[in-house]
C-alpha cells in the first residue's frame, strides 16, 4: 500500500442551472492571455451535444485516453512511446483550432467612433488570430447552448451509443442537461503519459496535474492524449497549458475559482486518499464496465486504523487525514454512491466526479400511467434516458446510475414526508439502501450545500518537507520565466544563485 | 591575408560558429528555459503540415546525420575497413541526393504555408522564416553541389573536406589552405552551414536538442507516469508496513 492524497472534485449535476459562471471566472483569472483565447479550462456543455472541441468523447476519432492491448497491458491509444515519438513531425490526433472555434472579438470601438450614417453602427467580429475580418462565425465556445443547432447534429453525441435516438428528436421527447467540464487530475493521467518531454507531472501532495512551463517543448501529444481535451496548446507560447486547480488557492484551502463562484453551489472540493500501488491493477481490468468499480476499490478508507497508519508512514500530514475523514466526495463517491467518474472507458481513473441529474417525469400527461415503484416514480420514466447518462458516467452500466437517481429521489420524497407530513418514513430510507441518517446527512450535503461542507480543502504542507529558510525572498508565483534562475546548478556568469525550488520526480 | 575571405570561412569561422553555438545554447537553456521549445503551428493549420514537416524533418536529418558521419569519420578508419572512397561518395550521393531532395520539397511546403496562411504569418517571427528561408538556400545550394562531385566521383575532394572537418576540431590551424581551390558552391555550401550554426542558439533551431534528447528521455523513463515531491528528504521505508494491525 502506498497511500496519497488527493483533492477531488464532485459536480452535482442536478443542481447545475447551466449559468457558466465557473466558466466565466475561470477564463478571467487564468486564459485571458494571447494564445489561449479559443482555451477554456472550464466549460459548460449543453448535452445531449458534440461538446467542445467538437466530438470531443468519441475517441475512434482523437485517440485519447489508454487502451489495453491484447497481453492486458495499458497504453496509450494515440500509439505506444515509439507511436508517439514516431508523430512527432506531425501529430494525426491533434485537432485543429477550428475543431475548438476561431477566437474572435468584436469592434466594439465601431459603435462609438462611426461617422453619421444611414444604418445603425454594427459591432462586426474579427478574428483573434489573424485580426482579419470574420464574415461569419461558424463555432464558438458553447456552440450548442440550450440545444443549439439541428438534432441530426447534436444527435451524433458520443453518449447515444446503444440507443435508438430518433424519438429524442421529437419536440416531446427532448431532453438536456448541463456537464461542466474540467481537467479531471486523473490518477492515471494520459497527458503524463504521452508527453516525450516529461514536462507534465502528478503532485504527490495533492494530485494536481501541472505542466511545467520550462520543460515543455511544444510536441504536442498531451493535448491529443488527454480524451478529455483538457489540455490546451497556447499557440502564442507554443507550450501546452491546462487547469491548474486553481493550486496556489487550494494550497492555502481555499476552493478553485470556478467552485467557489459557482452559484446553483453544485461544486465540491475535498481529500481523497488513494492507493497508488493499484492504479495500474485498476485502470487494466478487461470489462469496461468494471472500471468505475476498479475505481472504487483503488480509495483507501480514511476511517480504517490500518490505512491511517500507512497514511502517516507515507507522509500525509494529520489535517489531511483529518480531511479525508470527513470529505463530502468520499460521503458522495463511496457512502450514497451517487457520484459517478466521467468516462471510465477511457482508463484514466478520473478524479472530477458528477451526480447525474434528476429530470422530470416522462408522458407528465399521462399522469396516471406513470411506474410508480414502492411510491416513488420509475427512474426508467425519467426524461434523460437512463442509458445516456449511464454512457456518460459508468460505461453503460445503467445499475449503479439507477441506484444514485433512487436515493436521489428517495431523499425528496424522505424529506418532503419529514417536512410537509412530519413523518419520518424510515421505509423510503431502506428502500434505497440508505438509513434515515444518512439521508438527512446527503440532504445537508447535497441540497443545502453550505460552503463549509462543500469545501474541506486542508492548507499545504511546505513546512514539512521544505526548508521554509530557502525560499525566503524566493520566486513567488510567476508567469513563467518571471524570474528563473534557470535549472542546472551554478550559475554560468558567475555570483551566487538561489535556486529556484522545484518539486523533483518521484522514482 | 588578414581579408582573405577564404581564411575567414575555412579558418575563423568554424570557431566563431562552434563557440557561439554552444555557449549561446547553453546561455539560453540557462537563462531562458521558456523559450526552449518547437513553436509548432500545427493547431492553426493542420493542412499541408503533415506531408511538409514529416519530408522535411525526415529528409533533413538523414542529411544532418549523413554529414556528421561523412564528415567526421577519420579516413584511416575507412582505409582500415576497406572502403573505397569512391564508394562512399556514391553512397553519399545518393543517400544524400534523395533525402536532399525530400527535405528540399518538405521546406518548399513549409514556407508557402508560412507565408500564404495568414493564420500562421501573423505569427510568424523574422527569425522563423529567416531560418527557414536558409535553410531551403542551403538545401538548395547542396543538391547542386552533387552536379559538380558527379563529375570526380574518385572522392578525392570528398577526402579533402574530410580531412579539413577535422582539422578544424582537431584545432589545426592551417587547415583552411586544403580546400581554398574547390568550386565556389562548396565555399557558399559551407559558408551558408557555418552561418545556421550560428544563428542556432538564437532560433527555434535549438528545439532540435531536445528532439535528439527526447527519445532517450521518453524511452528510458520507467513506465509512463510521473509524480513530483517536494519532499527534500525520501520517506523511510515501510518495511514493516504489512504487519498492520488489520491485517
Amino acid at each position: 500500500m502506498k497511500v496519497r492524497a488527493q483533492i477531488g472534485m464532485v459536480l452535482n449535476l442536478d443542481k447545475c442551472i447551466g449559468c457558466h459562471t465557473c466558466s466565466v471566472t475561470c477564463k478571467n483569472v487564468w486564459t485571458s492571455r494571447d494564445g489561449v483565447e479559443y482555451a477554456w479550462f472550464n466549460n459548460v456543455e449543453t448535452k445531449p451535444g458534440l461538446g467542445y472541441p467538437t466530438d470531443w468523447e468519441n475517441q475512434a476519432r482523437w485517440n485519447g485516453g489508454w487502451e489495453r492491448t491484447k497481453a492486458g497491458k495499458l497504453q496509450p491509444k494515440q500509439g505506444s512511446k515509439w507511436r508517439i515519438l514516431a508523430n512527432i513531425f506531425a501529430n494525426p490526433d491533434l485537432p485543429e483550432i477550428d475543431d475548438y472555434y476561431e477566437p474572435f472579438d468584436f469592434d466594439y470601438d465601431h459603435l462609438k467612433s462611426a461617422p453619421e450614417m444611414e444604418a445603425f453602427p454594427t459591432a462586426r467580429p474579427r478574428s483573434k488570430i489573424t485580426g482579419e475580418r470574420m464574415q461569419k462565425i461558424e463555432k464558438g465556445p458553447n456552440w450548442e447552448e440550450i440545444l443549439g443547432g439541428e438534432f441530426s447534429k447534436r444527435s451524433e453525441d458520443y453518449n447515444f451509443e446503444g440507443i435508438e435516438k430518433q424519438i429524442y428528436g421529437e419536440y416531446e421527447n427532448t431532453f438536456m442537461m448541463y456537464l461542466p467540464r474540467l481537467c479531471e487530475h486523473c490518477l492515471n493521467p494520459t497527458c503524463v503519459s504521452s508527453c516525450p518531454s516529461g514536462a507534465i507531472y502528478k503532485r504527490e501532495e495533492d494530485g494536481i496535474v501541472l505542466i511545467d512551463q520550462e520543460k515543455c517543448r511544444g510536441w504536442r501529444m498531451c493535448v491529443s492524449g488527454c480524451p478529455y481535451k483538457k489540455v490546451y496548446y497556447n499557440w502564442s507560447t507554443g507550450k501546452s497549458e491546462k487547469c491548474t486547480l486553481c493550486y496556489p488557492r487550494i494550497e492555502s484551502g481555499n476552493p478553485t475559482v470556478c467552485s467557489e463562484t459557482c452559484v446553483g453551489r453544485i461544486r465540491y472540493l475535498g481529500v481523497m486518499l488513494y492507493d497508488a500501488d493499484k492504479i495500474e491493477e485498476a485502470a487494466s481490468v478487461e470489462n469496461t464496465q468494471d472500471l468505475y468499480d476498479a475505481q472504487l476499490g483503488v480509495f483507501l478508507d480514511p476511517n480504517d486504523p490500518a490505512v491511517i497508519e500507512a497514511a502517516r508512514a507515507d507522509g500525509i500530514p494529520e489535517d489531511w487525514i483529518t480531511g479525508a475523514q470527513e470529505s463530502p466526495i468520499w460521503k458522495m463517491a463511496m457512502d450514497w454512491k451517487v457520484a459517478f467518474p466521467l468516462h471510465p472507458e477511457y482508463r484514466t481513473l478520473p478524479m472530477v466526479w458528477y451526480i447525474p441529474p434528476l429530470s422530470p417525469i416522462q408522458n407528465a400527461a399521462e399522469a396516471g400511467a406513470i411506474g410508480m415503484d414502492g411510491g416513488m416514480p420509475d427512474v426508467k420514466n425519467l426524461r434523460i434516458p437512463v442509458k445516456y447518462l449511464a454512457n456518460m458516467l459508468t460505461a453503460g452500466d445503467e445499475a449503479p446510475v439507477v441506484t444514485a437517481l433512487e436515493r436521489m429521489l428517495a431523499m425528496r420524497s424522505y424529506m418532503r414526508s419529514k417536512t410537509v407530513e412530519g413523518v419520518i418514513d424510515e421505509g423510503i430510507a431502506e428502500r434505497v439502501g440508505l438509513s434515515g441518517r444518512m439521508i438527512e446527512d446527503m440532504y445537508k450535503i447535497m441540497a443545502l450545500a453550505d460552503y463549509e461542507d462543500r469545501f474541506v480543502i486542508p492548507t499545504t504542507h511546505r513546512e514539512q518537507v521544505e526548508e521554509a529558510y530557502d525560499l525566503k525572498g524566493g520566486c513567488g508565483f510567476t508567469d513563467t520565466n518571471g524570474c528563473s534562475t534557470g535549472i542546472s546548478k551554478g550559475s554560468l556568469f558567475g555570483g551566487s544563485k538561489r535556486p529556484l525550488k522545484m518539486p523533483a520526480e518521484v522514482q | 591575408m588578414f581579408l582573405d575571405l577564404d581564411y575567414f570561412i575555412f579558418g575563423i569561422m568554424p570557431y566563431i560558429a562552434l563557440t557561439v553555438l554552444i555557449v549561446g545554447s547553453i546561455a539560453r537553456y540557462e537563462k531562458d528555459p521558456f523559450t526552449w521549445k518547437s513553436s509548432s503551428s500545427q493547431l492553426l493549420r493542420r493542412k499541408q503540415l503533415w506531408w511538409g514537416s514529416v519530408l522535411f524533418h525526415v529528409g533533413i536529418i538523414t542529411v544532418f546525420g549523413g554529414h556528421l558521419i561523412g564528415l567526421f569519420t577519420p579516413v584511416w578508419i575507412l582505409d582500415t575497413l576497406g572502403i573505397p572512397y569512391a564508394m562512399k561518395q556514391w553512397a553519399a550521393v545518393i543517400l544524400g541526393g534523395t533525402a536532399g531532395i525530400a527535405a528540399l520539397i518538405g521546406a518548399s511546403l513549409l514556407i508557402h504555408r508560412r507565408v500564404m496562411d495568414p493564420r500562421i504569418w501573423r505569427h510568424t517571427s523574422f527569425a522563423d522564416i529567416g531560418i527557414l528561408v536558409l535553410i531551403w538556400l542551403q538545401l538548395f545550394i547542396g543538391l547542386g553541389t552533387i552536379f559538380l562531385t558527379l563529375q570526380h566521383m574518385d572522392g578525392a575532394e570528398m577526402v579533402r573536406f574530410m580531412t579539413w572537418s577535422q582539422s578544424v576540431i582537431l584545432l589545426n590551424l592551417n587547415a583552411w589552405a586544403m580546400v581554398v581551390d574547390v568550386h565556389w558552391l562548396y565555399k557558399a555550401h559551407i559558408f551558408l552551414g557555418l552561418l545556421i550554426t550560428i544563428l542556432f542558439p538564437f532560433t527555434r533551431l535549438v528545439h532540435m536538442v531536445s528532439g535528439f534528447a527526447a527519445p532517450f528521455r521518453f524511452l528510458l523513463r520507467p513506465g509512463y507516469q510521473i509524480v513530483r515531491s517536494r519532499r527534500q528528504k525520501a520517506l523511510p521505508k515501510r518495511s514493516a508496513a504489512k504487519a498492520t494491525p488489520a491485517e
